[in-house]
């Protein structure tokens, strides 16, 4: 699974993107959300207020309980200031 | 049709050719957002980060919206992305049609639909430093206007 970030969730995690294997016990985005915020250190304070988080799979808007395969592209993002 | 890029774009000649050989059209509404100067202190600069391949998706699926709502001949957002200086263009919507009515709504709908879903960043660069531009309220009403139709 590929993990992507952006705007300032980039910026506070340090990276934009990562390879992450799925994780058996990650079964929809917010279990996904719980394992990063485990790993402690950045990404516990960047991912702290989840309801500042949006999130895309496959390039797709989608909500907390959407599942995870294998092979998505998971997108993690602060809400869009454009136009 | 949908644009993103990083150079400039010329809003007269993109007019031209989104209405030219048409001759049904009889209206085109356009919308123009720029990089304003000041937000309560001096802006050196400003950076669009965007979502490659999302960021078209989600554009494409907003025009098509437009499309199934209003009677339009034409459609054209170009957006931009990279670092840009205060009074520069970051995006235009133009709508076309054989009536005004149309033209102007499906404009001010893309506008306000692109803005909370097209996934676009903006930091700004002050005497201060640097910041990540804040969702506002205001411009999630905007859209909401627009959910009942």
């Amino acid at each position: 699974m590929r993990v992507r970030y952006f705007a300032w969730l980039r910026a506070r995690i340090g990276r934009a993107e990562e390879e992450i294997p799925l994780p058996p016990e990650v079964g929809d985005v917010a279990a996904l959300l719980d394992w990063l915020v485990g790993r402690g250190g950045s990404y516990e304070a960047a991912l702290a207020n989840r309801g500042a988080i949006r999130v895309a799979v496959n390039k797709e808007y989608v909500g907390f309980s959407h599942p995870l395969a294998e092979g998505d592209e998971v997108a993690l993002f602060p809400p869009v200031t454009g136009g | 049709m949908i644009r993103v890029q990083r150079e400039d774009f010329d809003p007269g000649a993109e007019l031209e050719t989104l209405s030219r050989g048409n001759p049904k059209i009889g209206a085109v509404a356009s919308f123009i957002g720029l990089v304003r100067a000041e937000s309560g202190e001096a802006l050196r600069a400003m950076t669009l980060e965007h979502y490659p391949g999302m960021t078209e998706k989600e554009l494409s699926l907003i025009e098509r919206e437009a499309k199934r709502r209003w009677p339009l001949e034409a459609s054209l957002i170009i957006h931009r992305f990279g670092r840009l200086q205060p009074g520069e263009r970051i995006v235009l919507v133009a709508t076309a049609s054989s009536h005004r009515e149309a033209a102007f709504a499906a404009c001010q709908f893309l506008v306000d639909w692109l803005k909370t879903k097209a996934p676009f960043w903006k930091s700004e660069e002050t005497a201060a430093g640097e910041r990540w531009v804040e969702a506002r309220a205001e411009d999630e009403e905007a859209a909401g206007r627009w959910k009942a139709q």
